[in-house]
């Protein structure tokens, strides 16, 4: 973090209490943050946005109901071409993690509020909660011949030695780089976004030339969004498929 | 022979079907390799964090097993290294990934074009 400056472009990642005193609860700070606020109105939005744009029920969507569907379509569709008919049980988990980082990233585009996927320990956790998840599936289908997954097929016998350890560290890595990509597109955006806005008073009559530049970066901002949400689901998608197919 | 029209028209519904299909798929590869320079760069982001995402659990795991085990510099020599192997392989991994769509898409693009066979 940038010391001394009030308006560094990292201030909009701080995190801060909500409330004056820390919860603490068996030695660690538990407090209510703006990022679990960001949270909390993010699972609000997603749950208000799909029960009330399905309560008609429509036989011809109207506009609400739509998006519900486009949503839903997507997922299903990314599930089945990416795991087949056998990811459908897990398609709740996937449609979640989809809803959630979507409107966890649209929501904080919007001025003035925070954006929980900036942060690497929260998309990590996500990204581990979906590795642990991924290999006990692949445990639980494959017994312990889930452990030929690191070796690769066909490969003479000898080279185990070498190739099982590098396959468990490409394997360890999953979730980092899962997490990564997301967090840090995320904050890329955003300080792209602050720093360019601090242009645009600076230069003064100028600075319509940034404001220009922010105009359109805000809207790249939201493919990105989107995007980042995509990819996060169909690289969960690919995960899945090799837990349940093994390559 | 007999029903020419019959022929003709179901030949028309196929093509028809076909340049939907391929439409649908255009529209779904979001992702698709050389669209634009955007999502390039998307690619090349998705390499290079999947190359130091192995170097970085591979050094981690190395520096772990160090204070461990005690064995200082050793461990985090043998799992730097083997990061090393671990990024190339997450590296091949996507190339060998964005090679098969590439084909994909285009031999959905070459059998949309013209007929099949």
């Amino acid at each position: 973090m940038a010391a001394g400056e009030k308006h560094s472009p990292l201030d909009q990642f701080k995190i801060t209490a909500l409330s004056d005193e820390p919860t603490m609860l068996g030695g660690f700070d538990i407090s209510f943050t703006n990022s679990s606020a960001a949270m909390l109105v993010t699972v609000l939005a997603v749950t208000s946005f799909l029960v009330f744009s399905m309560r008609g029920r429509a036989l011809i969507p109207g506009r609400w109901q739509s998006c519900a569907e486009i949503c839903y379509e997507i997922v299903a569709n990314m599930l089945r071409d990416n795991v087949g008919s056998e990811g459908r049980k897990y398609f709740p988990f996937i449609f979640s993690i989809f809803m959630f980082v979507l409107f966890g990233n649209l929501i904080g585009l919007i001025p003035g509020s925070f954006t929980f996927t900036s942060h690497v320990i929260v998309t990590f956790v996500m990204a581990s909660v979906i590795f642990i998840g991924v290999t006990a599936i692949g445990f639980a289908r494959h017994g312990l011949g889930y452990c030929r997954m690191f070796f690769p097929h066909g490969a003479p016998l000898w080279t185990a030695v070498i190739l099982v350890p590098i396959e468990l560290v490409s394997y360890l890595s999953r979730p980092l780089s899962l997490s990564v990509r997301l967090f840090a597109n995320m904050v890329v955006g955003h300080v792209l976004l602050k720093v360019i806005a601090g242009f645009v008073i600076a230069l003064g009559f100028f600075g319509i030339v940034p404001l220009a530049f922010l105009v359109g970066i805000t809207a790249l901002e939201f493919l990105v969004a989107a995007l980042q949400a995509y990819i996060f689901t169909i690289l969960t998608c690919i995960y899945l498929h090799d837990a349940i197919h093994m390559h | 022979m007999t029903e020419p029209d019959d022929q003709s028209s179901l030949k028309q519904l196929d093509e028809r079907l076909k340049a939907a299909r391929l439409q649908r798929d255009k529209d779904r590869g979001i992702n698709q390799p050389g669209r634009s320079p955007a999502s390039n760069a998307g690619v090349g982001f998705r390499i290079a964090v999947e190359m130091v995402a192995a170097l970085v659990v591979g050094v981690g795991i190395g520096l772990l097993l160090d204070n461990w085990l005690g064995t200082k510099p050793w461990m985090l020599i043998l799992f730097f290294i083997l990061g090393c192997g671990a990024g190339f392989t997450n590296l091949i991994r996507v190339a060998r990934d964005i090679d098969r769509k590439t084909r994909l898409a285009k031999q959905s693009k070459d059998s949309g074009g013209g007929q099949e066979g």
